[in-house]
């Protein structure tokens, strides 16, 4: 059953939006760290984007995307009263959430979303909560007022300076690892670059990081092997066995490598449809 | 019996086939199927037994002598009648099944010549009859009419034995819910078997004609995720279980997780289910590659080759450790494979795969092997010839080398007894596992197997089934 968009915003015009999907039985199952794949048109593929959040009385779950190639594309096209053909899941193994003890939780880019849900799952099982979030400049940050909600703790940093820390989430989350409070443990979610510079980072503090990986899915349930990633020297499946895995342990290089195997096609896709979308 | 019929051919009436140099380069179906009178000539070369040994080496145990006698009177009704009773996907079983294992394995024909024809028949009735009347397809009567009020079952996953336990269970008046995680049905039957040996549109129509029946089906739901068993027992008074194995083995040697080393569930998922040979007007991209390396010699490994040249590759070989002998697959498809252009390098075993600079797939490293003592299974064991490395190009590896069982539903569903393979535990009568009214099926129970074993443990379980909620029989 195609599923209906009940609400859409713009959080960066063009590039981010974050929409409510009604999905019931998704809100039910959902928890934080939970993704779903999704499939916008008869032709189209599937996607992977992970639940920012849930509204499991109205039967509601949020996605949030960066509008990055075709399908994401399709997806912004779509507006409130529309529906999305194919949603399924909730899938992934949810977040492992230990309680006692002050989590940092590190977002960037569209990760934040993603982050939001995790964050909050924390928060709701009593952790204390130290938000850091980061992008390029202040106008592409996302999500600050929803994890002003809970977050005990809230550090912006942008590239540019242009709001709060002038720098990278690193910088911000090496002034909380040189602090004395004790921490329980570090969750990233972001680009690629950036979970691997926060794992390098907490490595040398031995501090417990958890990282949500976002490799290439095709059925998001275990069927294939293409989400597969090398965690402590052993293949894993993102799509069953994470998407979170230790990041003290995870070979973000071969991950990079591996996010590249369609660019291709993926840059061939996006311009048949830039120039049908212009032509009409 | 006509007194005067003439003494048996020993050949089988030859089955119409695209020439290998088009079909290598579409995707088609091979096989034509039948015509009338092709199959009215194999037909008049059964005995007409009166112990068929056929039907005995038929999983789902169709009355072939019956159902062949009904073809040579010109009675395709009655003879897709006779199919039905027993088996709720002909088209495809007469289309995958491996016959001469089966019911061509016993023909007593074949002891001087070649045996009938079954799947070919049975296929040319079910294509035949495609479009008919779905209840009466499915039933064979008009079973449609009398729906039992209040009792449903539900069939996780809508591969073979999902599909089989579905029809046999409506056919005797039960509401079946389908819960599939895909967003098509048909499981490996869309997934996985190429269109040139099972069209798509094959599937759909077994498909439609249990909706027909009144099956209803969710897609996108993934039991263990989107719904639990506990749930759906809450909902209805049965659950089958037949998701099938589909989690991919790997080989486990160094660079296999290079860019253009691939599972062939994820090379075949692509162009199968994502329609990745007609990219870009289907969105799912699949890897190209010039030379292809396919690791397996089962089924699995003659498609993604098979499927590999027909996605232009200049060169695709099937590498196996052991030799043409053991090689798992059915004879006709490796024959198909070969007539095609597939090369075949037998007594090899990879050691690695190495990239270029840019970390993509450039070449293999393999080791000669040859066969020393017989093993376990009663196979020659492949024994590794010290110092016979060496290296092969190739920029796309498919690795088919079997499954095993899927963790999602099995983690969630912790009172299901599972064996230490992680394949759940039955009843191998009732098809019933642990848990009271939960019965299961198919690959999920004995590991990677055929369609038809899987179809006819969902027969089974149907029986079960029906036999519980209805009363005996």
């Amino acid at each position: 059953m195609p599923v209906p968009i009940v609400e859409k915003q713009p959080l960066i015009p063009g590039k981010t939006s974050k929409m409510v999907l009604e999905a019931p039985e998704i809100a039910r199952h959902a928890k934080p760290g939970h993704f779903v794949m999704l499939r916008m048109s008869e032709h189209g593929e599937r996607i992977p984007l992970t639940i920012a959040d849930t509204d499991k009385e109205k039967g509601l779950i949020t996605i949030v995307y960066l509008v990055l190639g075709k399908s994401t594309a399709l997806l912004e096209a779509l507006n409130p009263g529309d529906s999305i053909l194919d949603v399924c899941g909730p899938l992934g193994r949810p977040t492992h959430i230990e309680k006692g003890g002050t989590v940092i939780c590190v977002g960037g880019g569209t990760g934040i979303a993603a982050m939001h849900h995790i964050a909050k799952g924390h928060h709701l099982a009593g952790n204390k909560v130290v938000a850091i979030i980061g992008a390029r400049s202040k106008d592409l940050l996302l999500f600050e007022k929803e994890l002003s909600l809970f977050a005990d703790e809230l550090l912006i940093s942008t590239d540019d300076g242009s709001y709060g820390h002038k720098g990278l989430v690193t910088e911000l989350l090496k002034g909380k690892l040189d602090g004395d409070e004790p921490i329980l443990e570090v969750v990233a979610v972001g680009p690629v670059p950036m979970m691997a510079a926060v794992s390098d980072l907490t490595r040398g503090y031995g501090v417990k990081t958890t990282v949500s990986l976002n490799p290439i899915m095709v059925d998001g349930i275990g069927m294939c092997g293409a989400c597969r990633v090398t965690v402590d020297g052993k293949t894993r499946f993102a799509c069953v066995d994470g998407p979170e895995f230790d990041g003290h342990k995870v070979d973000f290089a071969e991950l990079r490598l591996r996010l590249g195997a369609f660019r291709a096609q993926e840059q061939q896709s996006m311009e048949a449809y830039r120039s049908t979308a212009v032509n009409g | 019996m006509d007194k005067t019929t003439p003494k048996k051919r020993k050949d089988r009436t030859a089955m119409p086939c695209q020439p290998a140099n088009v079909r290598s380069h579409n995707f088609d179906e091979v096989a034509l199927g039948y015509t009338l009178e092709n199959a009215l000539d194999e037909a008049s070369r059964c005995l007409h037994c009166k112990k068929p040994l056929c039907v005995e080496g038929c999983p789902v145990c169709v009355p072939i002598p019956e159902f062949i006698k009904a073809v040579k009177e010109q009675n395709l009704e009655e003879a897709y009648r006779l199919l039905k009773t027993a088996n709720a996907l002909p088209a495809v079983c007469g289309r995958v099944c491996p016959q001469e294992n089966q019911c061509e394995g016993r023909c007593i024909l074949g002891r001087k010549g070649e045996p009938v024809a079954i799947g070919r028949l049975e296929r040319f009735v079910a294509d035949t009859h495609i479009a008919k009347s779905a209840c009466e397809q499915q039933t064979g009567t008009n079973a449609c009419s009398t729906r039992v009020q209040g009792l449903s079952v539900a069939c996780v996953g809508s591969g073979p034995s999902s599909l089989s336990c579905a029809g046999y269970c409506a056919s005797h008046g039960l509401k079946v819910h389908i819960y599939e995680a895909l967003h098509e049905p048909g499981g490996v039957l869309v997934y996985g078997i190429p269109s040139f040996r099972l069209p798509k549109d094959v599937v759909h129509s077994e498909v439609s004609a249990l909706q027909e029946l009144g099956v209803e089906v969710h897609l996108n739901c993934v039991a263990g995720r989107t719904v639990q068993i506990s749930e759906l027992l809450q909902k209805h008074d049965a659950v089958f279980i037949g998701v099938g194995a589909g989690l991919p083995k790997f080989l486990g040697v160094p660079g296999e997780n290079l860019v253009g080393v691939f599972s062939a569930n994820e090379y075949l998922t692509r162009i199968n289910l994502g329609r990745a040979y007609k990219f870009p007007e289907y969105d799912t991209p699949a890897f190209h590659g010039k030379i292809v390396t396919v690791f397996g010699a089962g089924n699995v490994a003659m498609d993604a080759a098979r499927t590999a040249l027909r996605m232009g590759a200049e060169e695709v070989h099937v590498c196996y450790r052991r030799t043409r002998a053991e090689m798992p697959a059915r004879h006709e498809e490796v024959e198909h494979a070969e007539e095609e252009g597939v090369i075949f390098d037998m007594l090899v075993n990879p050691l690695s795969f190495k990239g270029d600079a840019n970390q993509r797939l450039e070449r293999v490293v393999l080791q000669r092997m040859e066969l020393g003592e017989p093993d376990e299974s009663g196979r020659r064991r492949p024994v590794a010839v010290q110092g016979s490395e060496f290296e092969m190009k190739t920029d796309l590896a498919i690795v088919a080398l079997g499954t095993r069982s899927n963790p999602i539903l099995l983690e969630a569903t912790e009172d299901l007894e599972k064996n230490k393979w992680g394949y759940i535990v039955v009843n191998e009568e009732t098809c019933e596992t642990s848990i009271p009214n939960v019965y299961a099926g198919g690959d999920i129970v004995t590991g990677a197997a055929t369609v038809i074993l899987a179809a006819g443990a969902g027969r089974r379980a149907g029986m079960s089934i029906c036999e519980r909620l209805l009363g005996a029989k």
